[in-house]
């Protein structure tokens, strides 16, 4: 087909479908992929908190983890917000990760306080 | 010695004396992508390089682009393909997949917004180009220029500068040209949707997501191999945590670096006899056409998506499944907040973004297969 001069229309149509075909194809097929993995990733880490009481016991020095701390998600760690709702502050951070060109996850918010004007 | 007649001689083997039509004419081309970069700031750090290659290129009797020439080398690198896949590994360096891990659905948008590339390939067709060369001019709708330039140099280098200038300049003019589509194609309603907050995505999920994208695309198309491959290895780089000095490089340096070689490599294939056609203004215009479509493209099937979801996607964010990171997404969410001013579809619209990169490197691993 390289040396082709010049193609038909339904030639052109047909080797389009193909086309926009061939990448739907390979994309269902990754995102597939990726559910699959995230799937078997969930699994793994849900099995990791069973063993977690044996390491526990193994190592008793090391400090526990707070089950009730659950880390804000998509970012590290906890937050505190004053005189802001949930949403602002949720913008606020992504604002700030798109500024700085970080994921959002990567960065660790401590406060967000709302100024008021005098 | 003869003052006179040295003075002479030096006047007719100048290149004030010597200069063509086509020259100036080509000089006069490089200006105005000059300003354009400069001023308008339409890609810059592309645009100036391409142009001022471009300029280089047609200074009568400097020879920088014969054999010997600075510029005959610098382009091998275009020639053989090198400057767009070491970009890639770049881009790939600094994308975060995560948006797309977290919802793995955005590869549907990332697809449909390949839609333009093949409109454009059939009308290509129909105006009388080859197939080789209308391959070349569809791929401008993936709105990637790495991408652009690697297929085009495989299938249609006599068309290079023609293809890059116009997919770098449409690439700028995102901001402009989708935001009257996406607000065609949608109701208010539909522009003021808000989207669930992302789930968390592991760093596990973060490794082994290039390693199997890698795997699996090279091995169902192996023409795509060294577009992909670059772009997941430098992603590898950036989430493994144990290469930061090499991501770091990737990133800056050896981005910086490339991106030089390959916009003045670039812009010094645009001599006059073969810019100057009236091909030129087909390509620009196929060109446009194609990011057109492939904005409609990711916005039908957004909508689509929305439909069969109940409202929980917005579809604006189907527009940024054109490549074009991060601008693409950018427009989705300030067309989103506009609708909506507390909405937030950033993150969102990364997702279709990043698997845009990928739907349009595969399109251009098919393109190589059937034309190559």
């Amino acid at each position: 087909m390289a040396t082709l001069e010049h193609m038909s229309l339904a030639d052109s149509l047909l080797v389009s479908l193909l086309g926009i075909c061939v990448v739907f194809f390979v994309l269902i097929l990754i995102s597939f992929f990726i559910r699959i993995i995230s799937k078997i990733l969930s699994v793994g880490a849900k099995k990791a908190p069973a063993a977690a009481p044996v390491a526990a016991s193994a190592a008793p020095a090391a400090p526990a983890a707070d089950p009730n701390k659950v880390p804000a998600p998509g970012s590290l760690g906890e937050i505190k917000l004053f005189d802001v709702d949930d949403q602002t502050a949720a913008m606020v951070m992504a604002i700030v990760a798109d500024e700085l060109k970080a994921p959002l996850n990567e960065l660790r918010f401590i406060s967000i306080k709302e100024r008021k004007k005098d | 010695m003869d003052i006179i007649a040295t003075l002479k001689e030096l006047c007719l083997t100048s290149g004030f004396a010597t200069i063509s039509v086509q020259q100036l004419i080509m000089l006069g081309v490089a200006v105005v992508l000059l300003y354009l970069g400069i001023v308008k700031q339409y890609e810059p750090l592309l645009m100036i390089p391409i142009a001022f290659g471009m300029l280089l290129a047609n200074l009568p009797l400097a020879g920088m682009t014969d054999e010997g020439g600075l510029l005959y080398y610098l382009s091998k690198g275009v020639s053989w393909n090198i400057y767009p896949c070491l970009i890639f590994m770049g881009v790939g360096a600094m994308t975060d997949f995560g948006p797309l891990i977290a919802n793995p659905s955005s590869l549907f948008l990332g697809a449909a917004a390949q839609l333009g590339i093949y409109v454009a390939f059939t009308v290509a067709n129909l105006l009388g180009f080859s197939p080789a060369e209308a391959a070349s001019i569809g791929i401008i709708g993936g709105a990637d220029g790495p991408t652009a330039i690697f297929l085009t140099n495989n299938l249609a280098p006599h068309l290079l500068p023609a293809i890059a200038v116009a997919a770098y300049s449409y690439m700028a003019l995102i901001p402009i040209i989708q935001p009257p589509i996406m607000k065609l194609l949608t109701t208010e309603e539909e522009r003021q949707i808000k989207m669930e907050q992302l789930r968390e995505v592991s760093k596990t999920e973060k490794i082994v997501f290039p390693i199997v994208v890698t795997l699996f695309t090279a091995l169902l198309l192996p023409s795509v191999a060294p577009l992909l491959g670059c772009l997941m290895l430098g992603n590898l780089f950036k989430e493994c945590g144990v290469t930061d000095r090499l991501s770091d490089t990737v990133q800056n340096a050896l981005m910086n670096i490339v991106t030089i070689f390959l916009g003045t490599s670039v812009g010094a294939k645009a001599v006059g006899e073969t810019f100057l056609q009236f091909s030129t203004i087909k390509i620009i215009l196929l060109g446009l056409f194609a990011f057109a479509f492939s904005t409609i493209g990711g916005l039908l099937l957004g909508k689509l998506m929305c439909k069969l979801t109940k409202g929980k996607i917005n579809p604006l964010i189907g527009s940024a499944g054109v490549s074009a990171v991060p601008m693409a997404a950018r427009v989705s969410q300030i067309v989103g907040q506009k609708a909506n001013p507390s909405n937030f579809l950033l993150m969102h619209a990364m997702g279709p973004n990043v698997a845009g990169v990928i739907g349009s490197a595969v399109a251009a691993g098919f393109l190589l297969t059937v034309f190559g």
